[in-house]
């Protein structure tokens, strides 16, 4: 064996493919931002379809946009960046090692991102109540029942991708809580964390932009 | 790099910062501003996203090659919208056909 292959096995967490801890971090940062771009084309397709009919038709969507709560759609909003500052805060307890703080970060975000989770259940379910899921049982005013039906269909798709890629990155928060614990992570090997973090501020970010474009503009035209 | 260690009061900060962005964007939402309305909106998310990116996800400090992997995905995302709405949005100036 040459000594710098020895000289690896006594890094643990380091692949026998990189030179060193660093090189390997930088690599898994850069291989999990290549993916986010990917993720960006995956919404970025929604939020051009989005767009698009919304100039299509501006008057459907300020009366859709309308019926959807404010309140929780900012509650949520704020659910989701304290999640961020968890999980940030959560990165930098895994760089100084500190590891309960890391479990205690991480079962925190993982809670939050239930809480956004439970609240977008609750304003799901008024949909149903409200008859504003379109399909058969759909019931919106005359002039824009068809239109509507458009808006609540990118309001659904968007917003259940969008929890969708929560409930995944609640998966994920509960593999590197499970990693912390039983010690894979260390002041060294924190790139899991990193790169998991980087997932869960990119969700994050989706809904940054989801929050003003479905509850807010044309909130002021009534 | 991304073994940085950012010092947490920056992290207590952006977090600040976006959750007065937050109020900011429902405060506006409710004024009439006519089409400045979108633009206030559009203009806050960007802000926010930018400081999360930055930040939270420490492009600021990583390397080049991620600088370039995050812009080529805005500048991607730029191209699809500009065409696209370009088409879409000067459909009803056809004066002939």
């Amino acid at each position: 064996m040459l000594p710098e292959a020895a000289h690896h096995h006594a890094v643990p967490g380091l692949a026998h493919h990189f030179d060193s801890l660093e090189q390997q971090t930088e690599a898994t940062t850069l291989g999990m931002w290549v993916f986010l771009v990917t993720e960006v084309l995956f919404f970025g397709g929604l939020f051009l379809v989005y767009t698009v009919y919304r100039n299509w038709y501006p008057g459907a969507f300020v009366a859709a946009s309308h019926e959807l709560d404010v309140t929780l759609g900012t509650i949520n909003t704020a659910v989701l960046i304290t999640s961020s500052l968890t999980m940030a805060l959560a990165v930098h307890a895994a760089q100084l090692g500190r590891r309960k703080a890391l479990m205690l970060l991480l079962g925190a975000t993982m809670i939050l991102g239930g809480i956004f989770l439970g609240i977008k259940s609750v304003e799901y379910y008024h949909k149903f109540v409200e008859h504003h899921v379109p399909g058969p049982a759909f019931q919106f005013e005359k002039e824009y029942f068809r239109h509507a039906q458009i808006f609540f269909s990118l309001y659904f798709l968007m917003t259940g991708l969008h929890a969708l890629h929560m409930i995944i990155g609640f998966g994920i928060m509960l593999w590197m809580l499970i990693w912390a614990w039983n010690g894979t992570i260390t002041k060294e090997y924190f790139s899991p964390i990193e790169i998991s973090g980087l997932y869960w501020h990119f969700v994050d970010i989706v809904w940054i932009f989801l929050f003003p474009l479905l509850y807010l503009i044309g909130r002021h035209a009534h | 790099m991304s073994a940085h260690v950012v010092p947490t009061r920056v992290y207590y900060t952006i977090f600040a910062i976006l959750m007065v962005c937050t109020g900011l964007t429902v405060w506006i939402a409710f004024l009439d501003l006519g089409p400045l309305n979108t633009i206030a909106a559009l203009g806050i998310a960007v802000f926010k996203a930018t400081l999360v990116v930055l930040f939270f996800m420490h492009v600021k400090y990583s390397t080049r090659l991620t600088w370039a992997v995050v812009l080529g995905s805005v500048f991607w995302f730029g191209i699809l919208i500009a065409l696209t709405m370009s088409d879409y949005l000067t459909r009803a100036w056809r004066t002939f056909g």
